[in-house]
């Protein structure tokens, strides 16, 4: 049940599935009542096919027909719910084979990574792996789930040591909100309904805190930006001089009246009208889909952004940023590429591989010549032509790049933009 | 200039976020204009069913006041309801848009296609769709698939690669990072787009309530002669029913996805408004496709194996 002013949290998990994390996502669905009666009859009919005695909520979100043939989960699946508080999308992304290349995917849009532990296990390097790929893509809020709580006797000590690991190994990654919680997927403890085998916790149940987790950016601090996606021309009798440039917000609040720079070429002028999907606007936020009027004639294109005059964002021609491989083609020195960047293409260049990182804890390892599938390193890039790129750490959409194979178009790896000092900066 | 700046900036209020159908809508927008943006020769599909409507109506937003960019095509299975081709070329109109049409009868006219045993005729709407594609060298299909619609589609990415035979290759998806999609391809290849990915049947139903969008009749309840095949509530017509065993009666029917008349069963329902049949979605306890699609029943992977094929 949503109201129309609810709140979105778009959410990823991240665990093997030896940690349970199918079962979990399956005791989520099934106890917020998210599961229908003709899906858990499905599920039923192939858990006994399988020769099960209990229901394997699992099959729930295993949908291909090798995942379930194999047991495995290979790809990123998505699944909707909602209770009166808020609307969730959750992106449950597989944690073993290209662990790394499935999670960016699921976390690149997530403001929320859950990660599943096995509470007699504890923290182990994939646990250290995937609160490292969610730190680096800028997830702020990392929870981390105990499952199994039922098989170390529901012992407070225990968890107590596991939540202390985890927190010690969030704050490493300066991840400043860490929040463990003690669990039984299989049972359903503290997933949505608290348990009465874990008194001694106090914490709120994982739903309870996905309900709270505070959403969004405080778009009123930050700097617009609004890559320009289309450009609106009627020329029809009625709109004979019409010309606005369409494009989502993608960080800040736009007003009319706003002066605001048109980037790269460096253009100022005044937004003198938003109009919005259901008319015009007095001012438009951070992920709003609008189109801008501007005061004056500019030649202004698809790939183009507009930014606040009073803080753009910095231009470049050398892309220095953290990058993570999920393609078989390598980066190494001088491989060509495209890079995409709002709504922009251009052609690149890898100048420099700086450093490959640890994957579990982002310090630079040995240079290794060139980054193969899932490594995680900063590359410098080359660019043909400048482009206005934040600090991905600072601004999480202007600082994502992608970098695209120019031959078949397919994606080689994920880019996050870092700032370093010295970088060429616009006036 | 000052004071302009300083009674706009009052205006603002503090909390500053979107509701979820206003972010779904944005989101929505901002894919089809990123087709439009960078692709050549985009086409929407419109079935006349509520999910390629409620895509036409934000196509429709995404461009004003200008027009649709872009054409739709209707895969004609020639078992339509008949109501539901008066309401498609209404509404091509309503939203000036261009269409054009494939046709599964003049595909098995020409032999091209041979007639089920069971008369589906769903199924056979993959070559038409991909023939279509070719002759018309369109590169961007956009889909009204959701995710929450069935457990393959809960996997498949937003802009959706295909091969030169349509095929989706689940192995092969490239990761989707952020909101940047991705759409470059091979000369012959092409792309799926899946607006509404993130939506589900209650957004879809709560947002035409919220754009007083138009809907086919038969989404709401009425009375209607049908009879019961495998639970289902289906339609006697030309296309093979009822049988002898089949007894056909009369009873208060609604729709919950339209599509050809051989698989597409009705529910009984009350509903006779989008705010009826709202309360309706809230307290259902079945799926939408597995209350009324029988192509979905065929095996567990039914949808996959479809979609592998070229199908949407």
């Amino acid at each position: 049940m949503t109201s129309s002013t609810q709140e979105l949290l778009r959410f990823a998990t991240a665990g093997s599935v030896d940690d349970g994390k199918s079962t979990l996502v399956g005791r989520l669905l099934h106890d917020t009542k998210s599961v229908l009666v003709d899906t858990l009859a499905a599920v039923q009919n192939a858990s006994v096919a399988k020769g099960l005695h209990e229901i394997d909520l699992a099959l729930l979100t295993d949908g291909l027909r090798a995942e379930r043939e194999q047991g495995i989960t290979i790809d990123v699946a998505y699944r909707y719910f909602a209770t009166p508080q808020r609307s969730f999308i959750l992106a449950d992304t597989p944690g073993h084979v290209e662990y790394t290349r499935n999670m960016i995917t699921g976390a690149s849009t997530a403001e929320l990574a859950l990660v599943l532990v096995d509470a007699r296990h504890g923290v182990v390097e994939q646990t250290r792996r995937h609160a490292a790929v969610a730190a680096l893509l800028g997830v702020r809020h990392l929870t981390l789930a105990v499952n199994k709580m039922d098989l170390v006797g529901y012992d407070a000590g225990r968890f107590a040591e596991i939540a202390a690991q985890f927190t010690h190994v969030a704050a490493s990654l300066g991840v400043a909100d860490a929040v463990a919680i003690p669990v039984s997927a299989l049972v359903g403890d503290n997933v949505v309904t608290r348990s009465e085998h874990t008194m001694w916790y106090t914490g709120p149940t994982l739903l309870e805190h996905l309900e709270q987790v505070p959403v969004g950016e405080d778009a009123a601090a930050e700097p617009l930006r609004f890559p320009v996606q289309y450009v609106i021309r009627p020329r029809s009798d009625s709109y004979q001089d019409y010309r606005a440039y369409a494009g989502k917000v993608a960080h800040g609040v736009v007003r009319v009246g706003d002066e605001v720079v048109v980037q790269p070429a460096d253009h100022r002028t005044t937004v003198i009208a938003i109009d919005g999907l259901a008319g015009p606007l007095d001012y438009a936020v951070a992920s709003q889909s609008v189109s801008l009027r501007l005061a004056d004639a500019l030649d202004v294109s698809r790939g183009d952004l507009i930014s606040t005059a009073q803080h753009p964002a910095p231009v470049t021609q050398d892309l220095i940023g953290d990058v993570c491989v999920l393609s078989d083609r390598p980066l190494g020195l001088a491989t060509r590429v495209l890079v995409q960047h709002g709504t922009r293409i251009v052609r690149a260049k890898v100048s420099e591989v700086i450093a490959r990182l640890d994957v579990g804890t982002l310090r630079p390892r040995e240079f290794a010549g060139q980054l193969a599938l899932n490594d995680i390193g900063l590359l410098r890039l080359r660019l043909a032509e400048p482009l206005p790129v934040d600090d991905y750490a600072q601004f999480r959409r202007n600082g994502a790049f992608l970098i695209i194979d120019g031959s078949d178009g397919s994606t080689i790896a994920a880019g996050m933009s870092v700032s370093i000092p010295g970088r060429s900066v616009s006036p | 200039m000052t004071t302009l700046d300083s009674l706009a900036q009052s205006a603002v209020p503090n909390r500053l976020f979107l509701s979820q159908l206003d972010a779904l809508e944005s989101e929505a927008v901002h894919i089809i204009r990123e087709v439009a943006g960078g692709f050549e020769r985009p086409v929407l599909l419109f079935s006349g069913g509520k999910d390629s409507v409620v895509m036409l109506h934000l196509a429709a937003k995404a461009f004003a006041p200008a027009s649709i960019p872009f054409p739709a095509l209707h895969v004609d299975t020639g078992h339509n309801f008949p109501e539901l081709l008066e309401y498609r070329d209404r509404c091509v109109n309503r939203y000036g848009v261009r269409l054009k049409v494939a046709s599964v009868q003049d595909f098995i006219d020409s032999g091209r296609l041979l007639e089920r045993p069971d008369g589906t005729r769903n199924p056979l709407q993959t070559v038409p769709l991909l023939e279509a594609i070719t002759d018309n060298r369109f590169d961007a299909v956009f889909g009204g698939g959701r995710r929450d619609e069935e457990k393959a589609r809960a996997k498949e990415r937003v802009f959706s690669l295909r091969d030169e035979f349509g095929q989706w290759d689940p192995r092969r998806q490239r990761p989707e990072l952020w909101d940047l999609y991705n759409g470059r391809h091979r000369p012959g290849e092409h792309v799926r787009v899946f607006p509404l990915s993130n939506w589900t049947e209650l957004d879809v139903w709560k947002y035409v309530d919220r754009e007083g969008i138009d809907l086919p009749a038969i989404y709401f309840a009425h009375q209607r002669k049908v009879f019961q095949r495998d639970g289902m509530w289906l339609t006697p017509g030309d296309w093979g029913g009822p049988k002898e065993s089949e007894p056909v009666e009369t009873r208060t029917v609604r729709y919950r996805t339209v599509g050809d008349m051989s698989c597409t069963g009705a529910v009984e329902s009350d509903a006779t408004t989008v705010a009826d049949v709202i309360t309706e979605v809230i307290a259902s306890t079945i799926t939408e496709r597995g209350a009324t699609r029988a192509d979905d029943r065929l095996t567990e992977a039914a949808m996959e194996d479809r979609k592998r094929e070229g199908y949407f």
